[in-house]
């Protein structure tokens, strides 16, 4: 009888995906430090694009939380959020929108793709 | 000793990236079609999957994996129609991740397996973050939920390659205007296949079987040759 129904539980898993965000870029970070034998992270410089949905402020709460113990544990997070930049796929303007207005302002089309705002890495860190 | 800034550029989300290809080629080694339902809460997602379920039995094996903060009512409603499900609780959090998906599938018979619907977590932001390993993303999105959800959640809308668009039964009820949602999203999705349908009244199913099994059709023909 083959088993039909089962469950999988997370428990104390991501409670937003900041955590498991959070918990990469610790990863990435203290990596790249041990392979360059690092003896502490004093920064990690994160881009997070405008329009990744990721707060800051959570990603911090997070990281005070799970640094402990690691080289990593002084290190200050800084942020930058490139913003949303967007091309008409009609006329191929390339535009800032305002809010919730996605509409070209040179054709009033509002067929469009993105250029940034969706990007997500550690772009650098800095280490003693 | 100095400070020295080391230079990086990796992808914060590349572990679970990763992750999902695995879980792409595993799929692709069994020939399954794995279609990852993103929605609100409430949008139907559960429903669409009872009926497809019941509309396809006979004709594609069929797998679920249900994605929930807490619970298994959902697992215990697609039980009774007898196909596998395995329940994901993921305590809080607010998306399946690829890890989870791998993990999920330790729990059922890949071999027996032709589609496998995986219900993520009701929400229109984050798991449109996080792949899975899907090889189709289909977004259901409700009438009730209004007009202007294309603008607020963009990528959600921007990633999918099928919108159902459910509840059409409620037209006449709501101030939702079709056109305009149509403008928004094919804005900013020229490729996506829209569909109206009602998981209530079976209105417009008929156009999603038919694409789900053109697409089982070409995932066999992949698979054989």
């Amino acid at each position: 009888m083959v088993q039909l129904f089962s469950t999988v539980r997370y428990c104390f898993y991501s409670r937003l995906h900041e955590f498991s965000i959070t918990q990469s870029i610790l990863a990435i970070a203290l990596e790249k430090a041990n392979s360059a034998e690092a003896r502490r992270i004093s920064r990690i410089n994160i881009v997070i694009g405008e329009l990744s949905g990721i707060v800051d402020d959570c990603v911090q709460f997070y990281f005070d939380f799970i640094n402990k113990g690691t080289i990593a544990e002084q290190a200050k997070l800084s942020f930058h959020h490139p913003p949303t930049r967007l091309r008409c796929r009609d006329c191929g303007t390339v535009f800032t929108p305002h809010k919730l207005d996605w509409t070209c302002p040179s054709c009033h089309e509002s067929k469009v793709e993105i250029v940034s705002g969706r990007e997500c890495y550690v772009e650098s860190i800095e280490v003693e | 000793m100095g400070v020295k800034v080391l230079t990086i550029s990796e992808d914060i989300l590349g572990a679970n990236k990763e992750i999902a290809k695995r879980n792409q080629s595993c799929f692709d080694k069994h020939g399954i079609l794995s279609i990852n339902v993103m929605s609100s809460p409430g949008a139907g997602k559960t429903s669409l999957i009872r009926q497809t379920i019941s509309r396809l039995a006979g004709k594609a094996r069929i797998a679920v994996i249900e994605g929930d903060v807490a619970s298994s009512i959902d697992a215990e409603e697609i039980h009774k129609y007898g196909v596998a499900v395995v329940q994901i609780n993921t305590a809080g959090g607010c998306h399946l991740d690829a890890n989870m998906v791998s993990k999920a599938l330790d729990n059922l018979s890949l071999d027996k397996i032709d589609l496998l619907l995986i219900e993520n977590v009701g929400n229109l932001i984050c798991p449109a973050e996080f792949a899975l390993g899907e090889h189709r993303r289909v977004v259901l999105f409700s009438l009730p939920e209004g007009d202007d959800k294309p603008y607020k959640y963009p990528l959600m809308f921007m990633q999918a390659d099928v919108l159902l668009l459910n509840k059409v039964d409620l037209l006449p009820y709501l101030e939702f205007n079709m056109k305009a949602f149509h403008k928004a999203v094919t804005g900013l999705n020229s490729d996506v296949a829209i569909f109206q349908v009602s998981c209530k009244t079976g209105q417009g199913l008929e156009d999603w079987f038919s694409w789900l099994q053109e697409q089982l059709r070409e995932t066999k023909s992949r698979h054989n040759a």
